[in-house]
């Protein structure tokens, strides 16, 4: 007898509205999503969507105007900065499009880093890094500089952080935008096997149908607000 | 500690900034630390000057004499231990830029006046039993590679030569060392009474009187009775500490102090605005990494304390660096004996060096690192992307 996943993303009526001078621009309006524990969602959308605001949402990088954002048993949107800053630690891991590694710092310790925010002494610290590193078949890269690891490797050393700390959820905004088809190829199936394999629940923002392919489920944002099927691109 | 990797690469990710940053605060620390010393070296008489001592000169100037019977005089005054006198000789060692004081006095008298100055009694005892005997510091000593038994040749522009002699000897009898570091080894003193037989004008006359009191609470007084004492005379005095004295002879060259802070205040400022321009730019251009560590976790307080730990890291660095390679210098030799006897880097200026350090480090990582804690993670990560 199989269970049900349990949900463990719970977006309630979001809006979002910045401000740019006197006028107010809604990005998100009255939006629902729920993620299940284990699932591995695409979330996809024309530029200007709305996606990384969603993801920053759930990633408590952002605050919604209305609305609600439960992630397992916490209202994300009621944290305080500090709180905010905690949960992060303990429950997210970001994997940005561009990377976003220190280039002063190698790849081991690019990939300490959420580590030293955890009561973790140097010898244990050590021995995650390199569970993370060898999850992502990088040990043998361990002591280079990102500016000698090509864009792929650049990419699992950031896949390697995002998921050192075992987090709750792994948030990736566009992690193939800037890789070419093989590497990015590389990557999917990285992130693929970390859900498959290991029961990472993953939100992954893309633009590439080719990449959304390997998801679980695939939502579509337009105009604010989600969809099963893609925007209409003639649409006015 | 586990955050100092972090803060290291944050100082390694533009190098040559950071050196030439670094650069900047050595050198005005090096600065610092030397005219720290320069203030020192004026103000040793004023800090080495005995409580209980006072310093009675010709009411005009310094370089006028008065009558040596003055000494009895002043010795029966009430409150006055003991009086000895000194004389400006002037002496010139072989060239006149190898400066250095050198005067009469009455030995004995004279070492119970300054026990700072510490001789060895065999050496006390052959300059009681040598007519031309002198001792000399040190310091003096060091500095010429003189040894007891030497004979000195010196010229005195103020005082013509011995009669038949073609310039003042003296036979070299001890060195006396400093009782403190601070203590001036610089001087030569020979004995007076055979400076007052051999000079050829102003018999009896002296430069100046140091006169030990019984009770320095009473300073004030003695010095006024004194003063009345040969008040109306040809040769009127004018008595004060000797502290008073140390620093009213370094005033004659200006107010080193003022000149040494407003300097000191100059510089500082400079650097302040140079290390506040590299805190700034190099948090400005990592608004991105800052962005990222913030979404790892990092909460915004961390984020101010390691931009301020940067910060003072340079600070530190290279002021620390600039302290210790003065003190290296100063600590190898004096590099300007005649103008300065005591140079010394005292602890108190490399204290207040650290402090300023540090505060430098504090003030110039301030405002980047409240707009790094400002930072607000979804902006940061645009504008990086």
């Amino acid at each position: 007898m199989s269970t049900t996943p349990a949900t463990l993303v719970h977006v309630d009526s979001v809006t979002k509205t910045f401000k740019r001078g006197s006028q107010e621009i809604h990005v998100l309006d009255q939006l629902h999503l729920d993620v299940k524990e284990a699932e591995f969602l695409a979330l996809m959308g024309p530029s200007g969507s709305g996606k990384s605001t969603l993801l920053n949402l759930i990633g408590g990088l952002d605050r919604p105007t209305t609305g609600s954002v439960q992630i397992g048993p916490d209202r994300v949107d009621q944290l305080s900065d500090r709180q905010l800053a905690a949960w992060r630690a303990r429950h997210i891991g970001f994997v940005f499009q561009f990377y976003n590694l220190l280039p002063a710092l190698t790849a081991e310790r690019n990939v300490e880093l959420p580590l030293l925010l955890t009561s973790l002494n140097k010898a244990e610290r050590r021995q995650h890094v390199a569970a993370a590193l060898a999850a992502v078949g990088l040990s043998h890269r361990a002591k280079a500089f990102p500016r000698t690891l090509s864009g792929g490797e650049q990419q699992r050393v950031g896949i390697a952080r995002a998921i050192v700390t075992d987090p709750t959820v792994l948030l990736c905004d566009e992690p193939t935008g800037d890789l070419d088809r093989k590497s990015g190829d590389e990557i999917l199936t990285l992130l693929q096997s970390l859900n498959r394999d290991h029961g990472k629940t993953i939100i992954m923002v893309t633009h590439d149908p080719h990449a959304s392919a390997r998801a679980s489920r695939t939502v579509h944002l337009d105009k604010g607000q989600l969809t099963d099927t893609p925007a209409d691109p003639t649409a006015p | 500690m586990k955050f100092l990797p972090l803060v290291w690469a944050g100082l390694k990710r533009k190098k040559l900034r950071t050196i030439l940053t670094l650069l900047s605060i050595f050198i005005a620390f090096t600065l610092f630390a030397f005219l720290g010393a320069i203030q020192e070296a004026f103000r040793s008489g004023v800090t080495m000057a005995g409580l209980d001592r006072l310093i009675t000169r010709h009411k005009v100037s310094l370089i006028q004499t008065l009558p040596e019977t003055y000494k009895n005089r002043i010795k029966t005054l009430p409150g006055v231990a003991d009086v000895v006198h000194q004389t400006w000789f002037g002496g010139i060692y072989q060239d006149p830029k190898n400066f250095f004081p050198n005067m009469p006095v009455e030995p004995e008298s004279f070492l119970l006046m300054f026990p700072e100055f510490v001789i060895k009694d065999t050496e006390k005892q052959a300059w009681l039993a040598t007519r031309t005997g002198a001792i000399v510091g040190r310091a003096t000593a060091d500095r010429f590679k003189w040894k007891v038994g030497d004979r000195i040749p010196i010229k005195s522009p103020i005082w013509d030569q011995p009669k038949g002699e073609a310039q003042w000897e003296f036979e070299l009898v001890g060195i006396y060392q400093g009782a403190k570091k601070a203590t001036d080894t610089s001087n030569l003193f020979f004995r007076y009474d055979y400076f007052e037989e051999a000079r050829q004008r102003d018999k009896g006359q002296v430069g100046w009187f140091t006169i030990r009191i019984a009770n320095p609470d009473q300073a004030a007084e003695i010095a006024a009775q004194i003063d009345e004492t040969f008040a109306n005379s040809p040769y009127e005095t004018k008595t004060e500490p000797e502290g008073a004295f140390a620093a009213g002879f370094a005033q004659q060259i200006g107010d080193i102090g003022a000149i040494v802070m407003a300097v000191v205040a100059a510089v500082f400022f400079t650097i302040l605005l140079v290390a506040g321009n590299t805190m700034a730019q190099s948090v400005r251009e990592r608004t991105e990494e800052l962005g990222v560590l913030k979404a790892m976790g990092f909460s915004n307080r961390l984020v101010l304390w390691l931009v301020l730990l940067e910060s003072c890291f340079i600070a530190l660095i290279g002021g620390g660096g600039g302290l210790a390679a003065a003190w290296l210098i100063i600590s190898a030799g004096n590099p300007v004996p005649n103008l300065l006897p005591l140079f010394m880097l005292p602890t108190h200026t490399l204290v207040q060096g650290g402090l300023f350090a540090l505060g430098l480090g504090l003030v110039a990582g301030a405002i980047p690192a409240f707009q790094a804690m400002q930072l607000k993670i979804s902006e940061a990560l645009r504008r990086g992307g």
